[in-house]
């Protein structure tokens, strides 16, 4: 019996949490779309998500290209079929690995900073003092971050894609032998639109869910250093599940 | 003008106002003593409204605020100055920025008009000199008084202090407690201030009331608060161990 009163809090737990998290993107949307907006406030946030995560999604992209490259080759090369290695490397990271990729790098670098940022902020009392100046915290802390994260993870997405191409063209072409012109010319008849417009409204997708997710628990976050340091652990590994279940969903509406 | 009336506060099933009322009138300063964890700081965020009570009425110049849109809350809000006991100083900007602050956001000033105001108001709390500091570089003392300045930058008409002196030396602690004396005597500002610094406190306060058991356990001028006789408030004033207030 007791087990089972448990777990039915539990779950009434878990249900209260999931709408409060639900209302906190509504109310982060709403405030989106209503002016004022605090431009600069989003440029900040585009430069902090966007510019300053592109060393690292040049790296991941360059090394994911270039695996890809190599595995996608001796793989095609058993079935007489390297001639399609462009567009196996193109298709793999427009669809897939450039949006889930640049993802998960964005949750580590900025979401959590994120996370971390708004948690202090809570527990030294600074949002309480931004709504007490008649500034309202939605507007000026979480809606820049959710219009950055949309515009960022785009970019961003389309930045390691193409570093990805060039790195699987870096193996399978300069490396492995693959011709220039067989490996991006099979790409160009390949590649569809639908598939760079799918990644793209995945990625936005990501951006959306990252940004939500890591202020929602910063926003959220409990006391002291060890509650800060908890937000941001739940917002990590909540970000990357939730991204890799999203983009089951969206792989199996969109393809 | 500020008009607390019967309010009740539970945070996860510990009852921590039991039906707490009090009134400060215009121009007036409250002093809100009592034993440190009873719900001083809870009472201020209630009168501004960053928490709601479960029951009661929390009226500002008549208007109650408990139930007051959000656009409304936010110009009432305006109108006041709140000085948080760990400063709330915003950690990434410096002390010029977080005492501009308000008047960025919710004024049309321009620049020059901005940085003159700033710069009067950080001479007044005395930190001419500053401004181009972060909240990191600065002592104790130094970041209340930016809270301050920042506090009193619109010149509010309502001010609440929780807690201005907590963990500054003597000395800060009463040129703190100095400049909310002479800064009332300029504004003539309403105010309700949480402190334990009660002789200096009690010569700033017009009223006094002492918080006990989640009610106002006692209330009048600091005269008449310093010669009770009740058994609770002569241990906290006088500091005593022994007594009806226990420790656990």
């Amino acid at each position: 019996m007791i087990f089972v009163r448990k777990l039915g809090e539990a779950a009434l737990v878990a249900l209260r949490r999931t709408g409060q998290m639900g209302l906190f993107l509504a109310k982060a949307f709403i405030y989106a779309m209503t002016p004022p907006l605090k431009f600069s406030q989003i440029l900040n946030q585009i430069r902090f998500i966007g510019f300053q995560s592109t060393f690292v999604i040049l790296l991941t992209g360059a090394f994911s290209g270039m695996v890809l490259g190599l595995q996608g080759y001796y793989t095609l090369n058993r079935f007489g079929s390297a001639a399609l290695l462009g567009p196996m490397v193109a298709l793999s990271l427009i669809r897939e690995l450039g949006p889930v990729l640049s993802a998960l790098m964005v949750t580590g670098r900025a979401g959590s900073a994120m996370t971390a940022e708004i948690g202090i902020m809570r527990i030294t009392e600074q949002i309480d003092a931004i709504e007490l100046i008649g500034v309202n915290p939605f507007r000026y802390l979480i809606v820049p971050k959710l219009l950055a994260g949309i515009i960022a993870l785009p970019l961003l997405t389309a930045i390691f894609d193409v570093v990805g191409i060039f790195g699987g063209y870096l193996i399978g072409g300069k490396l492995l032998g693959v011709g220039k012109g067989t490996y991006f010319g099979e790409m160009a008849n390949y590649v569809d639109m639908e598939d760079v417009l799918g990644g793209i409204y995945k990625s936005l997708s990501f951006g959306v869910l990252i940004t939500w997710i890591c202020c929602y628990k910063g926003y959220h976050a409990g006391f002291g250093a060890e509650g800060v340091s908890k937000a941001t652990t739940q917002a990590v590994v909540l970000s990357s599940v939730l991204i890799l279940f999203w983009d089951y969903i969206m792989t199996s509406l969109l393809f | 003008m500020i008009k607390v009336e019967d309010i009740y506060k539970k945070f996860d099933g510990l009852e921590v106002l039991r039906g707490t009322s009090f009134e400060v009138a215009k121009g007036e300063i409250l002093a809100l003593i009592g034993v440190s964890g009873h719900g001083k700081s809870v009472i201020l965020k209630h009168v501004v409204g960053l928490i709601k009570p479960d029951r009661g009425r929390i009226y500002i110049d008549g208007k109650n605020i408990s139930n007051l849109p959000r656009d409304e809350l936010e110009d009432l809000r305006s109108r006041f100055g709140f000085l948080f006991q760990g400063g709330a100083l915003f950690s990434s900007l410096t002390v010029f920025d977080n005492v501009a602050f308000p008047l960025r956001e919710k004024t049309k000033w321009n620049d020059q008009k901005i940085r003159e105001r700033v710069l009067t108001v950080l001479d007044q709390v005395g930190l001419k000199g500053a401004e181009d500091r972060y909240p990191a570089q600065l002592s104790g003392g130094m970041i209340k008084r930016t809270a301050l300045a920042r506090a009193l930058v619109r010149d509010p008409e309502i001010m609440l202090f929780d807690e201005p002196t907590t963990g500054l030396d003597p000395v800060i602690a009463h040129t703190i407690l100095d400049l909310i004396k002479s800064i009332h005597e300029s504004l003539r500002f309403t105010g309700i201030i949480v402190s334990h610094e009660l002789s200096r406190v009690f010569q700033i306060a017009h009223k006094v009331a002492m918080l006990h058991g989640g009610k106002i356990w006692a209330l009048g001028s600091p005269d008449e608060i310093i010669s009770s006789e009740d058994p609770i408030v002569k241990q906290f004033i006088t500091g005593s161990t022994e007594g009806p207030i226990r420790y656990h």
